[in-house]
């Protein structure tokens, strides 16, 4: 456990830049990537982050050409290319957009197809570019993917020890956290019901292509500390995360801030440990650390799948739970209510003879839950006795007798109301007697008029 | 021209022709195999692209990362120096490649997030994981990553020999296998409860369709990488859907463009070997994709532009000629209207274009369009005569419109103001049959002749 742990003793500044980088680049994508979810426009992002690439080429193209007709001096321009490249990744952004719309629009292709066909397309001509004049363009593949959130931290603006990356991602989860309040009615309105909001006068338009380039800047802004991965991973796995866990718009954006922080920070730990624990199970040379950036994403999606299975209110685990006490409270209610209907047909003299032990056994055995709910039952005092010879307590009674008032009532509406088959009023019954509460039954008592027997003649309990 | 550029550009020239006229085994191998591989996308993705989930290859693909990472992991722990085998890779691309699809299913059928973020969740996560695996592959002492860099961007034509003979043949056996469950397909992609009810396994044909299509992504990795192997399945059947409605023809043009697509993707990557050849052959489809989306026969831009601008002018014609017939009508009144008499009659331009609501420029080049196709002529004193064959046609639309004007007359309770504009949409798109059948229920007692209208026909001036 202390050698597993051992790498984050180590701990360093660094560490915590690298931390502040994912999260912050996490956050900014996080905010627009909530909306893209609600708009079902998820594989959207993703196939932006594909296209940006192309505009990236072109940014450097164009700070390249200025260079060489000597507008700028070559000092300025790393500093000029940062901004040509988000322009050029925001245009393209938009243009993907844009043709993914036409095409569906003109062509008639569907609309996943039709985004496929434009990102691997536009994706390919960025490809395509770069390895054509790599002379010109010095743009490493493999940093525009994974990143180098490791080293992005180096890169400081002036002296103040601040990494550039963290500026950056920092003024860009400002202007997205700025716009999402500024426009937060606008944005949900048009998420949730784009019809109506048409109709109040919220341009539909502008809101698809705005979010579309608001999302291009940030994309384009966090690849080059954290690449791409990270970012195809943090647009929306926070966003579906947080989604799981609350109805309300707003809560589900700040929880999706909350966890990609959760993520970035969770990730870069497994980074440094995981590696190792890996490497020794599997036997080969021990490996230091992994890429922060895939961990952030890898622990962004065991979030995911945590919110999946554990969410309060649509976890996985939850909805089995409450299937199974349904189940449980079913099975028993069906024990107590047959229970009830023997003492009812046979007097108490009686009541321990050969058949009734036969018939109770495969009551309260024909399946596990059964069996269950009558040791339920027992524990709690409504039966007494064991296995299958129970009988019912007092309290047990009353709660039996309620479930067949409910039982005959039902049976009895329905055959005032409704032109059924005999066997079928029962058939009803039987479901319906488990959801019946007081205040229904005491309307189906009036409706009826306090009746005396149920359709087959036998009493009704009160 | 200096000796060395001279040279260069010789070289070059050698280069180029090499690989056009095929002179290496290498290229030649190479351009079989990856040819099939793109005939196999093509027909699978025309399934895929019928169920409405192409995008779910781009799942697979980056899915397979972390599977590649793994089983090089493991099979350098157990068998060193095994780890770059082809087979062994592709066989831990598969597991994870499944897993991924899985998991998106399962995200899909038990949580309320629709499938469109479950493809992108999924993607982000295995995407992530397969990274993370990928550099500690490349700290292992043995782990030089490069033979692995290449299944993210691929590298068709340096692709070895014995690689290429796994590639081609996985394809053919895909190419087979798709042929002999045609008809199945074909029915579980149109009507999945039709096939369902004809006792078809919907569920089972489903699992062999995704099996098929993760095994053409699998296979593609390597040739185009896998950020863009979606590409393979996706982009020739959208192509091909522009050129026709047959499911027949539009997968057999499928496989023709994907196998074209990569073909050509090869011959130019050997040619210009700085060329990414992914993303030539990804290029080279989409160019493919452009031709079709412009001129497929089906749905093609221009081809559709084309026959609305044909019938545009179907109608402009019959609107004009109707309104010389109505025009001509009270001169000659209602039972003098043969087709002789109709041409002897000049018409005013000012009278006819007050027929209609015609914009000036529309309506000139209605009549300039008429007199070239020998429906009217100009007179000498700037008025119009129809002839014979613009009298048959005038006469042949008038009695058109009339027809449908009286079966609303007789047959509706459409007011009789209305009647003039229900036929004015109708006339147009009435074959001989249905007239026949009008005229028919309508009692008309000279079949073929012109009746009258059944209300006061009057320029726009008066509507």
């Amino acid at each position: 456990m202390n050698s597993f742990l051992s790498p984050l003793h180590t701990w360093t500044l660094l560490d915590t830049w690298v931390v502040v980088i994912g999260a912050l680049s996490a956050m900014a994508c996080a905010l627009p990537g909530c909306f893209l979810l609600l708009r079902k426009q998820s594989l959207m992002g993703d196939a932006i982050s594909h296209t940006s690439l192309l505009g990236v080429v072109a940014a450097f193209f164009v700070s390249h050409w200025l260079v060489e007709a000597k507008v700028i001096s070559p000092a300025t321009e790393l500093s000029v290319r940062h901004v040509t490249m988000c322009v050029g990744a925001i245009v393209v952004g938009v243009m993907s957009a844009w043709l993914t719309e036409s095409l569906q629009k003109l062509g008639n292709v569907e609309s996943s197809a039709a985004l496929g066909v434009v990102f691997t397309s536009l994706f390919a001509l960025g490809l395509l570019l770069i390895r054509a004049f790599a002379d010109n363009v010095h743009i490493d593949l493999d940093c525009v993917l994974y990143g180098e959130i490791v080293t992005a931290p180096l890169e400081t603006v002036g002296d103040s020890g601040i990494p550039r990356a963290v500026l950056v991602n920092g003024v860009v989860l400002a202007i997205n956290l700025l716009l999402t309040v500024l426009l937060f009615k606008e944005l949900r309105l048009s998420a949730f019901d784009p019809a109506l909001a048409t109709t109040m006068g919220i341009p539909a338009h502008l809101m698809h292509y705005g979010l579309m380039g608001l999302t291009a800047m940030t994309l384009v802004a966090a690849f080059e500390s954290v690449g791409s991965i990270l970012v195809i991973a943090m647009l929306i796995i926070p966003p579906a995360t947080a989604y799981l866990l609350t109805d309300r718009l707003p809560r589900m954006i700040v929880l999706s801030l909350l966890i990609a922080v959760l993520s970035a920070a969770l990730g870069h730990v497994s980074a440094l440990t995981l590696p190792l624990l890996i490497s020794r199970s599997i036997g080969i040379a021990d490996v230091q650390d992994a890429s922060s950036a895939g961990m952030m994403a890898a622990a962004a999606g065991f979030l995911f799948v945590m919110a999946m299975l554990l969410g309060p209110k649509y976890g996985l685990v939850v909805r089995v739970w409450h299937r199974l006490l349904l189940k449980l409270r079913i099975a028993g209610e069906d024990v107590l209510g047959r229970l009830y209907r023997f003492e009812e047909s046979a007097p108490a003299d009686v009541s321990s003879t050969a058949e009734r032990a036969a018939w109770l056994r495969t009551l309260t055995t024909h399946s596990w839950h059964s069996r269950f709910a009558t040791w339920l039952l027992i524990r709690r005092g409504w039966l007494i006795g064991s296995g299958s010879d129970v009988h019912l307590t007092d309290i047990g009674r009353e709660a039996a007798r309620t479930l067949v008032r409910s039982h005959r009532l039902w049976e009895s509406f329905l055959a005032k109301h409704f032109v059924l088959g005999e066997g079928r009023f029962h058939e009803s019954a039987e479901q319906v007697e488990h959801f019946l509460d007081p205040e229904l039954l005491a309307e189906l008592d009036h409706d009826l008029d306090r009746p005396g027997v149920d359709p087959h003649g036998r009493a009704i309990p009160n | 021209m200096s000796a060395a550029s001279l040279l260069a550009a010789d070289s070059m020239w050698e280069l180029f022709a090499r690989a056009v006229s095929l002179r290496d085994y290498n290229t030649r191998v190479v351009l079989a195999g990856t040819t099939m591989l793109g005939v196999s996308g093509g027909l699978v993705g025309t399934f895929l692209i019928l169920r409405k989930r192409a995008l779910a290859a781009d799942v697979v693909s980056h899915a397979a990362l972390p599977g590649i990472a793994l089983a090089f992991l493991l099979a350098e722990r157990f068998a060193p120096g095994s780890g770059r085998s082809t087979g062994v890779l592709l066989l831990g691309a598969f597991v994870t490649g499944l897993l991924g699809m899985a998991m998106t299913l399962a995200i899909r059928s038990w949580t309320r997030i629709k499938d469109d973020a479950a493809l992108a969740i999924v993607l982000g996560l295995f995407f992530g994981v397969g990274t993370a695996l990928f550099t500690v592959v490349q700290k292992t002492k043995t782990g030089n990553a490069a033979g692995l860099r290449d299944f993210v961007f691929g590298k068709t034509a340096s692709l070895v020999a014995a690689d290429v003979w796994l590639i081609g043949g996985i394809s053919v056996v895909v190419i087979v296998l798709c042929g002999g469950v045609f008809k199945e397909l074909s029915l579980l992609c149109f009507d999945e409860e039709f096939a369902a009810a004809r006792g078809y396994r919907t569920t089972m044909l489903d699992g062999l369709l995704t099996l098929m299509a993760v095994t053409v992504t699998l296979i593609g990795l390597q040739s185009v990488g896998l950020l863009l192997v979606v590409a393979l399945l996706l982009i020739p059947p959208t192509a091909a859907r522009f050129w026709t409605n047959d499911l027949k023809i539009m997968s057999g043009l499928a496989a023709v463009i994907g196998g074209v697509s990569c073909a050509g993707g090869v011959v130019l990557s050997a040619a210009f070997p700085r060329l990414a050849a992914g993303a030539v052959i990804v290029l080279t489809g989409s160019g493919l994709f452009l031709v079709s989306l412009v001129f497929g026969k089906e749905r093609g831009l221009f081809p559709r532009w084309r026959s609305q601008r044909q019938f545009e002018q179907r109608i402009g014609r019959s609107d004009l000629l109707r309104a010389c017939y109505e025009l001509l009508e009270p001169i000659l009144g209602a039972d003098e209207t043969t087709q002789e008499s109709l041409t002897k009659f000049e018409i005013d331009e000012l009278e006819l274009s007050g027929m209609r609501q015609w914009p000036t420029g529309r309506f000139h080049g209605l009549v300039a369009t008429a007199v070239r196709e020998d429906l009217l002529v100009a007179t000498s004193t700037g008025g119009y005569q129809l002839t014979l064959r613009g009298a048959e046609e005038a006469r042949d639309a008038v009695r058109r419109h009339r027809l449908w004007e009286i079966y609303l007359l007789t047959q509706t309770d459409l007011d009789p103001r209305l009647v003039d504009r229900g036929a004015d949409g109708i006339e147009h798109v009435l074959d001989p049959d249905q007239l026949a059948e009008l005229e028919r229920r309508l009692g008309s007692e000279s079949p073929l002749g012109v009746p009258p209208s059944p209300h006061p026909i009057a320029g726009v001036s008066l509507n």
